[in-house]
């Protein structure tokens, strides 16, 4: 099974959990057989990847493209091209796009695929020209929708008219949950029988992290944590999307009953100095630390959740949420919105509507304050993880490769 | 001795008082942890009547019925203490049926723990408050006083069965589980080791569990269950003195719809059974004095009645249920010092196994039977809502002086 792989980043030079979620998939896809070839947007070296090639889109007469992996939306983007001679020059996003269709256009031409895989509209274009070209099945990989992204409106006209075209072409659509496959049908009047749902799983082993820090990070809060505070992490792009500032109005609450609490905010984005100044007129200062920017797949981040005593993912939307897989998979806690996919899948976890309030600090304060109920959440919880694998998904999407591949066979002799 | 063979028909009728959703920002503002809003899932007052109108009314109808019917037909209940409060608070016909039925003479009312609590196993001055309570509530309500003891969830070891049998007591049930019995069959009379009056009897759970769980299950290969059906396994021992039924009253309407055919089946079963003149029913306690002990019943292990496992671990398998209970009957000394009458009672009424039992994680992942008894969504509501309570407790026995 040859795949054309399309999609928009890869650890460890991403900025959020789908290039985390490429990653531990097409490892997967590759013990099962498959042979992939990954285009990304972007030149760089991936000493973890030797289970499929990674190639970057590079228009003509460039060498080099440098990804500005700022941490912020994939929207406010931009790339650098250099040349041969060395030049360089900058170029927003959707100019890059276009760049990085043709290549993939190009590409197509040249080799025979069986099938072609595209996560997210950023790749759409690309996919439908491939698709065009030379009539393989096109499978489309919905991690997130413009609906979504937008909280729940329409967004941006644009990328709504990319992703219809995607979703209306495709031979076969993955959604990463319920959630997003019921958004698809109702916002782009899909077909359900055409929508598979593919969960996310999280995986990632020790000796895939890299080593961006050599000491442990937060030793100022173990020693915080040994004087009876507990920690609350949020980790994530600081965007509305996120519902952060119900969880700096909630701790506010927790504050006031439980002073010796300290909520860890990991992560960089458009809210990060509303979230600052909100939670100083709060009266918060003293209990909230931000840290900024973290990479998703190093130490660090791994620390961060490692050392919180609850994680909390109170997104307004999310169409999965991978956080709350990695903070059990460290034996943390977790308390999720109702409003993420993730709450589908697990059981063993705190949930709760993001606009509650007053529940989100009673359920904070409640592992806070018994440790009884920290543990068993940790420990049936990261029991739980064991099944749910990346190996159950990618035997789902295996199964549909090869049906549409058999029947584009058929259909062409 | 009885020369009859018998159905000992024993129905255990419970409702706890469910804790409402109480936050963390309720401790030390509101104490009214068993009043959840109208429409609440906790509500205890709409599940009483809705128990009442789908079980209580119509299976004691058929009761009284049978009981009018077939001079031979009797059968035990025991009623906890919470249940028999809420019937007078919110369900006061369903008393009222229930005194009709044991006014009959031939309806046994089994004594137990007036707030169905583990108090047996963490304070024994406490359970045995808990048994007098009941005793007086039993002589109030229904002017009897009961000879038979089940301990809550038909818990069960030696350690009971002396208490018991130095109470004074005739009969005590428990489960007729394998690795108690051995080879043994539960349909016999035995005698708890170390005691001397007192004589257990065991469930039959194959023949109980097949109406109590399995009745209306369409893929058992057994279903539908007839009383034909039934009885010819029940006649299988013929030669066996007992057959002991043992169930949650439940059973008949809630647990088994009455579309399933549960209230025929109920109905049918004594003119069936009694249709052979060597058959009978009988109550515990007469069963218990009708037949001789034919060996010693050696439990030093705690059982109960429930899961595959029959043990406490549907109670007490994990750490909220351990930390909670615990936590509970740590504040024993300070809640009865207070004397403050309210109080004493709210710590009563948590410790209804039930609580414990909505934080049972076991099985969780498979979303199965814990989960249908459930007024939470996770066992981990539970255990916020009960500690959440527990905190406030703590509160008030702070503001009552106590060094807490």
């Amino acid at each position: 099974m040859k795949i054309l792989m399309l999609g928009w980043e890869l650890p460890p030079h991403h900025t959020g959990g789908m290039g985390v979620v490429c990653y531990q998939m097409c490892k997967e896809l590759a013990q099962s057989g498959a042979d992939i070839e990954f285009i990304l947007p972007y030149t760089a070296e991936f000493p973890n990847i030797d289970f499929m090639t990674v190639n970057p889109a590079l228009p003509e007469g460039v060498t080099e493209v440098i990804g500005s992996m700022a941490g912020s939306t994939y929207d406010s983007q931009y790339f650098t091209y250099v040349d041969n001679k060395g030049n360089s020059r900058g170029v927003q996003m959707h100019e890059h796009q276009s760049a990085y269709t043709q290549y993939v256009a190009k590409l197509a031409r040249l080799n025979e695929y069986d099938v072609i895989h595209a996560h997210d509209w950023l790749t759409f274009r690309a996919a439908l020209a491939a698709k065009q070209l030379t009539a393989k099945p096109l499978f489309v990989h919905v991690h997130a929708t413009e609906f979504d992204r937008s909280g729940g409106s329409y967004g941006n006209p644009l990328v709504r008219e990319i992703e219809h075209m995607g979703l209306l072409l495709a031979d076969k659509i993955f959604a990463i949950s319920q959630a997003t496959k019921d958004t698809i049908v109702r916002e782009y009047n899909i077909d359900p029988a055409k929508i598979e749902i593919v969960h996310n799983a999280m995986e990632l082993e020790e000796s895939e992290l890299h080593e961006d820090t050599s000491v442990n990070t937060f030793t100022y809060l173990q020693i915080m944590q040994s004087r009876g505070y507990k920690v609350i992490l949020s980790a994530g792009r600081l965007t509305i999307q996120k519902g952060l500032i119900h969880l700096l109005e909630a701790f506010a609450k927790v504050v006031e009953k439980r002073p010796k609490t300290i909520l860890l905010i990991v992560g960089s984005g458009e809210q990060y100095a509303e979230l600052i100044e909100h939670s100083a007129a709060l009266g918060l200062s003293g209990n909230v630390i931000f840290t900024g920017r973290i990479n998703g797949t190093g130490k660090t981040w791994r620390d961060a959740f490692r050392v919180a005593n609850l994680f909390v993912m109170p997104s307004v939307s999310e169409p999965f949420g991978l956080t709350p897989f990695e903070a059990l998979l460290q034996h943390t806690p977790a308390l999720i919105s109702k409003q993420s996919g993730a709450s589908e899948l697990l059981r063993n976890v705190l949930k709760l509507d993001y606009w509650d309030i007053e529940e989100m600090s009673n359920q904070i304060l409640a592992v806070c304050n018994n440790s009884d109920l920290e543990i068993t959440l940790a420990e049936e919880g990261s029991a739980e993880l064991a099944n749910i694998t990346w190996k159950r998904s990618v035997q789902k999407m295996m199964h549909h490769y090869q049906l549409h591949a058999h029947k584009q066979k058929v259909l062409h002799v | 001795m009885s020369d009859k063979r018998a159905i000992v028909l024993y129905l255990h009728v419970h409702q706890p008082y469910r804790v409402r959703h109480y936050t963390a920002l309720d401790v030390g503002h509101r104490h009214d942890y068993f009043d959840a809003p109208e429409g609440g899932r906790e509500n205890n007052a709409d599940i009483v009547r809705k128990v009442a109108y789908k079980s209580y009314l119509p299976t004691n109808e058929h009761l009284q019925r049978m009981l009018e019917t077939h001079p031979d037909f009797k059968l035990s209940l025991s009623i906890t203490g919470t249940v028999l409060e809420q019937f007078e608070r919110y369900a006061p016909e369903v008393l009222a049926s229930f005194q009709r039925l044991v006014a009959t003479g031939r309806v046994e009312i089994v004594a137990e723990t007036y707030h169905h609590s583990l108090a047996f196993f963490y304070n024994r001055d406490e359970f045995e408050q808990q048994v007098v309570m009941h005793r007086e509530k039993l002589q109030q309500l229904f002017g009897v006083t009961p000879t038979a003891f089940r301990n809550t969830e038909l818990s069960y070891n030696n350690d009971l069965a002396y208490w018991a049998d130095k109470a004074g007591y005739t009969a005590i049930l428990c489960e007729g589980w394998d690795a108690v019995m051995g080879w043994r069959s539960p349909n016999f009379v035995y005698q708890p080791a170390f005691t001397s009056n007192i004589r257990a009897l065991t469930k039959n759970y194959k023949l109980s569990d097949d109406i109590a769980f399995r009745f209306s299950n369409r893929s058992w290969e057994e279903y539908p269950l007839t009383t034909d059906k039934f009885l010819d396994w029940a006649n299988a021992s013929w030669d066996q003195p007992l057959l002991n039924l043992f169930m949650d009253y439940e059973t008949f309407g809630e647990h088994q719809w009455a579309d399933s055919g549960i209230f025929g089946f109920l109905e049918h079963l004594p003119k069936a059974w009694l249709a052979n003149n060597s058959h009978t029913f009988m109550t515990v306690s007469q069963a218990a004095e009708s037949f001789p002990a034919v060996d010693t019943l050696d439990c030093p292990q705690t059982i109960t009645w429930a899961d595959t496992e029959r043990d406490l671990t549907a109670w007490l398998g994990n750490r909220m249920q351990q930390g909670a209970i615990s936590s509970l009957y740590g504040l024993t000394d300070m809640v009865m010092s207070t004397n403050n009458l309210s109080l004493i009672e709210d710590w009563r009424r948590l410790q209804t196994s039930d609580h414990f039992y909505y934080m049972c994680t076991k099985y969780f992942n498979d979303g199965d039977v814990h989960a249908y008894f459930s007024p939470y969504q996770t066992p981990y509501d539970a255990y916020i809502n009960f500690m959440n309570s527990y905190h406030d407790l703590k509160y008030r026995l702070a503001e009552a002086g106590q060094p807490v």
